[in-house]
């Protein structure tokens, strides 16, 4: 048996054929296509206030993303976020102290997506079909909690939050999720829990042979997604000053679409943080480029689907069509 | 006699029986045939894509599409009438089975030749379609005096005092229980659902089944965009919008296994009957309608995890003779 080398080497033209590499073209093309069109595109005030737009869903992107890989998948983010919204503007409607408010809310995704992570773990059952029924399960609850009412008062900083800037400039919600982003590479790409996280994905029985203890890092990996939920949940709120149980319908799809276009495979085992970082600019930039040539919001929504389906379809076939002529 | 107490559509049944006795105690204005056939009638949609889905969840699929597919096929054909009035009403129903069934191959193609995996791929046409819609109506709606009578008057039909739907979901459920239990296709697709990789050396070939399940989701979503339409008579964007997960929790609760091969077309049926029961019965009892959803949502988490239960007991038991 020949030896096999720790690293492949070096070779630069090798980066042309990375993912990243692709989507970062893809994401150039947009921005020189996105500023000939129309104007007000390369305008800093306005693309920095674009950020508003997908900052809160990118923040979820980043566990999403670590859930994914792991050969899992959570459908009821939007719901959590639903959940939590309503727990932020209940406890501020009590009068409670604004570190209590913001706690509990978090305690409450963190308790959702623990929820989420215990049936999968103690029944053994796929992610997908568990997460469709606490899809229903968290929204239902908002519903039969809040009704046809809503909430529109929250604590000062959760608003600040919401719609302010560090300096004047930078935009809390796209702060956090830059250095959220920062945090979640080094851990996914620089660290042994990272290689974990890879390995239950790629094989999650011979995780488990080799002492990796599954179950766990499942358990966990749902909560956290629960927790940024929670998160994502006080910037939007504070974003929209109003809470209904509709809040953020439908975003666990654009969520996923976020992931799954940065090149993370859907059956697990491999993507980058990187990839998705990425992705969520393409889909922001695309739909704020859009926007700004009046493009009705469905037609981005139609754009999005077919953008998921060929990323992940064209670069098969052609695989397929190499493999049929060798 | 053991054998039919603890199977699993008997149990069912009984679930539903219970609650339909119970309902009536409560409110005996519930149980009266009057109100017992609209319960019918309001689910028959929910039964035909129940059973539809179950062949695609056979094969350890889910078509998340079929609501927008729905929604799509019925706003075509409700544009059409609105140019066309004079029409007749088969023309109608036959373009929309053709439409869905066109979308449903698109579905299966993805999946089956550009191998895009079925959450990316149904996921995707969930929008791509739903999205479709508004492009093609500009965002109207189209009202029921828009509709010729031809159209709307077939849905009020009734034979023996049940609805046209209601007959028709019985069609539709005959024709899936002898398409499964008596036809090759059916056995084949069992097969490939309980061991895909058995199931190629034995020369099934995966990628056709795998396009024909989606057509057949796709067939009878179109055909409930008619129905959907015509028992509403309103065409909009926002019609049917996150049916498919009722339709899940329909197979999920009737018993047929998300991780395939696992079933029956009875079970499929029940499994609808009772999600149904429930969203008539609780206005009924006088629970108020925002609890619907976090209670189905409840059902449905009970329901996987009973399933998931007594499938393990059943692999429990065959190590043990082995």
């Amino acid at each position: 048996m020949s030896m096999i080398p720790d690293k492949p080497p070096f070779k630069l033209l090798d980066i042309l054929y990375k993912k990243e590499f692709i989507l970062f073209v893809v994401l150039i093309t947009i921005l020189i296509i996105n500023s000939n069109l129309t104007p007000y595109f390369l305008d800093l005030y306005n693309l920095i206030d674009s950020t508003f737009l997908f900052s809160e869903k990118a923040i979820i992107a980043l566990t999403m993303t670590f859930v994914i890989i792991a050969r899992q998948i959570d459908l009821s983010v939007a719901s959590i976020i639903a959940v939590s919204s309503v727990v932020l503007g209940y406890t501020t409607s009590l009068g409670y102290d604004t570190w209590l408010v913001i706690s509990l809310t978090l305690l409450s995704g963190a308790l959702c997506g623990a929820f989420n992570g215990a049936i999968i773990t103690k029944f053994a059952i796929p992610s997908i079909i568990v997460t469709i029924g606490t899809m229903s399960l968290f929204r239902g609850l908002a519903y039969s909690f809040l009704e046809d009412s809503y909430y529109n008062k929250f604590p000062k900083i959760v608003s600040n939050l919401g719609s302010g800037y560090l300096f004047g400039y930078i935009p809390y919600a796209f702060l956090t999720f830059i250095l959220l982003a920062l945090v979640f590479a080094f851990i996914l790409h620089k660290t042994t829990v990272g290689k974990k996280i890879f390995s239950i994905g790629n094989n999650p029985d011979a995780a488990q042979y080799t002492g990796i203890a599954v179950d766990k890092y499942t358990f966990v990996l749902f909560t956290l997604n629960g927790l940024f939920s929670a998160i994502a949940a006080i910037f939007l709120s504070g974003r929209l000053s109003s809470v209904r149980p509709n809040i953020a319908f439908g975003w666990e799809l654009e969520i996923i679409t976020m992931v799954v276009l940065g090149g993370v495979y859907i059956y697990g085992g491999s993507g980058s943080i990187l990839g998705v970082v990425i992705s969520i600019f393409i889909l922001g930039m695309l739909s704020f480029g859009l926007g700004l040539l009046n493009v009705p919001g469905v037609g981005i929504i139609i754009f999005t689907g077919l953008l998921l389906i060929l990323s992940i379809g064209f670069p098969s076939f052609v695989r397929t069509l190499r493999r049929k002529n060798e | 006699m053991k054998k039919i107490l603890i199977n699993r559509d008997f149990i069912l049944f009984s679930i539903i029986l219970i609650g339909l006795i119970g309902v009536g105690f409560a409110n005996p204005l519930f149980v009266t045939p009057k109100s017992i056939s609209d319960v019918l009638t309001d689910t028959s949609i929910l039964i035909i894509l129940a059973l539809s889905q179950m062949i695609v969840i056979l094969i350890r699929a889910i078509d998340l599409s079929v609501a927008s597919n729905l929604a799509l096929s019925g706003m075509l054909i409700s544009l059409l009438s609105t140019v066309h009035p004079e029409l007749p009403v088969y023309y109608f129903i036959a373009l929309s089975c053709l439409i869905g069934t066109f979308l449903g191959v698109l579905n299966g193609i993805s999946i089956a030749i550009l191998k895009v995996p079925f959450i990316v791929t149904t996921l995707g046409t969930l929008s791509i379609y739903r999205g479709l819609i508004y492009f093609v109506s500009d965002g109207k709606q189209v009202y029921s005096n828009e509709f010729s009578e031809d159209f709307l008057a077939l849905i009020h039909v009734k034979f023996l005092s049940l609805s046209f739907l209601f007959w028709l979901a019985v069609a539709v459920f005959i024709v899936i229980y002898i398409l499964l239990n008596h036809t090759r296709f059916g056995r084949n697709l069992y097969s490939l659902g309980g061991n895909p990789d058995a199931a190629k050396y034995i020369g099934i070939n995966e990628n056709k089944y795998i396009i024909m399940a989606y057509s057949l989701s796709g067939f009878f979503a179109g055909l409930c965009g008619y129905l959907w339409v015509a028992r509403y008579s309103v065409a909009s964007t926002q019609i049917a919008i996150g049916f498919e997960l009722t339709v899940i929790s329909a197979c999920v609760v009737g018993g047929i296994s998300v991780m395939g091969g696992v079933g029956t077309v009875l079970g499929c049926v029940l499994g609808a009957l009772l999600i149904g029961l429930i969203r008539n019965a609780l206005p009924a009892v006088d629970i108020s309608q925002f609890w619907q959803l976090a209670i189905s949502g409840a059902i449905i988490l009970l329901a996987i995890i009973i399933n998931t239960k007594t499938e393990q007991r059943k692999e429990k038991t065959i190590m043990v003779e082995n």
